[in-house]
Parts: C-alpha cells; sequence; structure tokens
C-alpha cells in the first residue's frame, strides 16, 4: 500500500466528494462529484497495483454510466430540486446509526483480522495477462452467467420499446 | 532508476512532447485553413508573416505567406473580453473546458514517439514516451477518450442555452454509440501483438504493419472521427442547426480551449492510429539509427491529420438518425465479427489445429 500520505489525501478527496454528492442540491453536481469519487478510486486502485482495475472504472463507471446519467438528467431537465425537503424526517437519524454500524464492523473486521494476510494481495500479479486468464479459467462459469445476465437486460430493454412504439401507433 | 528520477523525467519527456504538440495544434490550424482554402479554390490565411526573397530588380518575392497566422491567433484570443453568460452555472462553465483539454493532452502520455534511444547519455528504455512501459496502454487511451465527453456536454448545459443543450445531448448518444466500435477495433491490434503496452504493439509490427487488418483500421479511423466530432460528425457544432453548438456562448481563450482540444485530439488519435495500424515510429532504417523513429511516427501522424481535413473538405454532415443507424447497424457489426475471425484464427493458429495450408495463409497475412 504505496504512501500513506498519498493514500490519506485520496481517501479525503474521495469522502467528500461522497458527501457533498449526497448533499448538493442539483442533480448535476451531485452527478459530477460522484464522478471525481468514481476516479479518486480509480487511483486508490493503481496504488493497490491494479491498472486494469484503475482503468475499467474510469472507462465503465466514470465513462459510460455517468455520461448516461448526464444525459437522463439534461433531457429531463430534473437538474433543480428547489422547495425540497426530506422525504421523511427520521431518514438522516437511521442513515447515521447504519454508518455507526458500518464502522464498528470495519473496526472489528481490522482489529480481529490476521495483518499478515493483507501482504499475500499486495504481491500478487495483477497485470491484465494474468487477470484474464484467471477469469477466463477459475472463474469462467459466473463470468457466462454475468453475460447472460446483462444479455437478458438488453432484450427486455428491446422488447419493453417494441411495445410502447406499437402502442404509440395505435393510439 | 529511482521513482524521483523516474518521475523528474517524465515531467521533462512530458514537457517537451506537450510543447511540441501545442505547436503542432497551432500549425494544425493553419494547415486545416489553408489546405480548406485549396480545396474550395482559395488562397487562405496569407497575410501574417512571410518569407522575403529577394529578386534581382524586381519587389521581393513572398514566401510561405501566413506563417504566424497562428501567432496572431492566439493574441487575438488571449486579449478578448472573458465573458461569462449572466444565466451560466459558473462553476461548471469554467470547468468544462477544461475538462475538454485536459484527456486530449493526457492521451500523449503513453504514444511510443521512438524505439530505444540514447538522449544526451540518459538511455530511453523500452521506448521513449512519456509514461513508458504501462502494461495497460490501450485501456488508458480508451478511458481517456471515454472521458473527453463530459467536456462538451457539461459546456452545453452550463452555458443555459438550447443549442448549447442540444449540442450536447447529440453529442452524447453519438460518443457512447461509437465508443463500442472504436474499443472493437482497437482490440485486434492487442489480439495480435499479445500485449495491451503500445510499445509491444509497435515492435509486433517488425513483420509487417497490422494494416493486413484494413477493416479494422478504417472502423477505427471512422470511429475517432465520430469520438473527436470531426466533419462528417460534427452535428454537436452544426452552423446552419445549431450555430455553433455547444460552445456558442464561449469566447475568448475559453473557446480558444476547445479549439485546441480538438487539434490536440486530432493529432493524438493520428498518432494512436499509426502506432496501432501503421507500425508506429518503425520504418526503414530505424534499428541502426532510433532518432528515424521521430520523423517516421510524425510523417505518419501527419498524413492522418492531412487525411481528416480531406474528409472534411470533402463528405457532407450525416443526419442524425444515419449516424446512429451506421454506427449500430453497420460499424458495431462488422468490427464484432472481424474481433471474432480475427481471434479464432489466431486461436487455431496458436493451438497448432490448422493445417498446412491455411498454417501458410495465415503466415502471410497474421506475420
Amino acid at each position: 500500500m504505496g504512501n500513506p500520505i498519498l493514500f490519506l489525501i485520496l481517501a479525503a478527496v474521495a469522502v467528500i466528494a461522497a458527501v457533498m454528492m449526497v448533499r448538493s442540491r442539483n442533480a448535476i453536481y451531485s452527478a459530477l462529484f460522484l464522478v471525481l469519487n468514481f476516479v479518486t478510486i480509480a487511483v486508490l486502485y493503481l496504488i493497490l497495483n491494479a491498472p486494469f482495475i484503475a482503468m475499467v472504472q474510469i472507462t465503465v463507471y466514470a465513462g459510460a454510466i455517468m455520461v448516461l446519467f448526464l444525459f437522463v438528467i439534461m433531457l429531463l431537465g430534473a437538474e433543480k430540486l428547489q422547495g425540497f425537503e426530506e422525504s421523511s424526517k427520521g431518514q438522516l437519524w437511521i442513515a447515521a446509526f447504519l454508518a455507526v454500524v458500518l464502522i464498528a464492523t470495519f473496526a472489528v473486521a481490522l482489529i480481529q483480522g490476521d495483518p499478515s494476510s493483507s501482504g499475500a494481495v499486495a504481491g500478487l500479479d495483477s497485470s491484465p495477462s494474468n487477470l484474464g486468464l484467471h477469469l477466463f479459467k477459475a472463474y469462467v462459469f459466473p463470468f457466462e452467467l454475468t453475460g447472460v445476465l446483462l444479455l437478458a437486460a438488453m432484450i427486455g430493454v428491446v422488447v419493453l420499446s417494441r411495445n410502447s412504439a406499437k402502442r404509440g401507433k395505435d393510439a | 532508476m529511482t521513482p524521483v528520477q523516474i518521475a523528474l523525467r517524465a515531467l521533462l519527456v512530458g514537457f517537451v512532447v506537450v510543447l511540441t504538440v501545442i505547436t503542432g495544434f497551432a500549425y494544425g490550424s493553419f494547415l486545416e485553413r489553408k489546405l480548406l482554402a485549396r480545396f474550395q479554390g482559395r488562397i487562405g490565411p496569407n497575410r501574417a508573416g512571410y518569407l522575403p526573397i529577394p529578386q534581382r530588380g524586381r519587389k521581393e518575392r513572398k514566401l510561405l505567406g501566413g506563417v504566424l497566422q497562428p501567432a496572431a491567433d492566439a493574441v487575438k484570443l488571449f486579449f478578448k473580453e472573458d465573458l461569462t453568460p449572466t444565466k451560466a452555472d459558473k462553476w461548471i462553465y469554467t470547468l468544462a473546458p477544461m475538462m475538454a483539454a485536459i484527456p486530449a493532452i493526457m492521451i500523449l502520455g503513453v504514444i511510443p514517439w521512438a524505439g530505444k534511444i540514447t538522449i544526451f547519455g540518459s538511455l530511453f528504455s523500452p521506448y521513449f514516451a512519456i509514461a513508458p512501459g504501462i502494461n495497460v496502454g490501450i485501456l488508458f487511451i480508451l478511458s481517456l477518450a471515454s472521458i473527453g465527453v463530459y467536456g462538451v456536454v457539461l459546456a452545453g448545459w452550463s452555458s443555459n442555452s438550447k443549442y448549447a443543450v442540444l449540442g450536447g445531448i447529440r453529442t452524447t448518444a453519438q460518443m457512447v454509440s461509437y465508443e463500442l466500435a472504436l474499443g472493437l477495433s482497437v482490440l485486434i491490434p492487442v489480439m495480435m501483438a499479445n500485449s495491451l503496452d503500445l510499445g509491444e504493439i509497435v515492435e509486433a509490427q517488425r513483420g509487417g504493419w497490422f494494416f493486413v487488418q484494413f477493416i479494422a483500421a478504417f472502423v477505427f479511423f471512422i470511429a475517432t472521427l465520430a469520438e473527436m466530432q470531426r466533419s462528417p460528425f460534427d452535428l454537436l457544432e452544426a452552423e446552419q442547426e445549431l450555430s455553433a453548438g455547444y460552445m456558442v456562448e464561449y469566447g475568448g481563450m475559453r473557446f480558444g480551449m476547445f479549439f485546441m482540444s480538438e487539434y490536440m485530439a486530432m493529432i493524438s488519435y493520428s498518432a494512436i492510429m499509426a502506432t496501432l495500424f501503421f507500425g508506429g515510429y518503425r520504418g526503414p532504417f530505424v534499428d541502426t539509427y532510433p532518432a528515424l523513429g521521430f520523423l517516421y511516427i510524425l510523417g505518419k501522424t501527419l498524413i492522418g491529420v492531412v487525411l481528416m481535413i480531406w474528409i472534411r473538405a470533402t463528405l457532407p454532415r450525416f443526419r442524425y438518425d444515419q449516424l446512429m443507424n451506421f454506427g449500430w447497424k453497420s460499424l458495431l457489426p462488422i468490427s464484432a465479427l472481424n474481433f471474432i475471425l480475427t481471434a479464432t484464427f489466431i486461436l487455431l493458429k496458436e493451438e497448432g489445429i490448422v493445417g498446412p495450408f491455411i498454417d501458410s495463409v495465415l503466415k502471410f497475412f497474421v506475420g
């Protein structure tokens, strides 16, 4: 885990970006803070010696998914939430409680975990070719399953849009 | 070398490369204006600066009229009033030109400009680049290409103008659509070289350029035109429909940054195409004189840029439905099919299943 100062700076940026994403009242700002968060996480992957995951993180999340988010926000013109109030008053407290639970779980895991095992992760060969070999040999079944899942989602979209187009023609 | 030394060298090389390419951008815009003028039977910019050639008894001959035009343009852009529309979103309006320019510059980081070379007593190995030996170089390029859309989209949205928003929305759909074809065509050289490192892809073209995969090369070229929003894919700035699209509210050097990012992208994509399909810095005698590599890749890049300008002068703009049909129904299936066929051939060859006849055919094509 490279330089601890670098990690602290990146972690601070990631956390602040995440908080700002939730707090900002403008949907475009929220989306941009989420992009900043994704990019910071990608740099963290780079520090962890996982360049492939880092690049995929940027391409898929920051480059494709968030662009589509922005597209939808701009098309709907839903960027301003004027007069928006929290839907339920207790939400903040529930969220705070859950956050404390999560941090406590992390703390327990860190204290009870075996610190020597973390070195094994850093020593792994994370080159794209090795990753590909693992993905298509040891994990080929889950990988193909994901492919089928995505295909199902795609066919679903095609079917749904077909139906609505036909209905539009009838009406 | 220690990490600090590596970082310092990367900074130095980066400084030189980026300065060179920025000069290239300035003269790229000049080249485009001159060439477009010639294509249309005009003379083009010919007033700012010239080389005087004295002639006996007559007025001096003016050679290379207009060489200082880029400098004049830059001065004009810098001294223009820096306006921000009242209803614009200030932060994002300022951020958008940077978001457009930064990915276009960052792509230069992984392009190999020469092979193993010694300059001023320091050895550049395995090849000369700002960040050599990155084992995910191709993915770096693809991720920057996918980030590049933000500049345009945010410029369109933050200007608070209908024309700009329409330009931004058009671009988003276009770039997301053509990214797939771009990714699939890039994978062909990756499979043939068996590496994601651009330097290794160049070295793998020792036996012959990957242009034997000309379908992939053409798909790549078309997809990069769409990614850069160059003509004939420049729907986002269609003058007749959107005045100037996403940058209609920008002026001065902020507009200059969009202008710059377009030409930087032209140069870097053209260099990437040279690297992936046309042997990069490789050429005759490059093994004995590695410095020739700079000339080769610059020459190949220049040819690519001229090709892009030529296409702009030749083709009319796509209609939006034509753009989408072409991207999804022609370009993507073709590149997917090409991908599957190439992968099958390479696998058959590696497994030794193919008979001697097919093997010799493959040897002819794949090398």
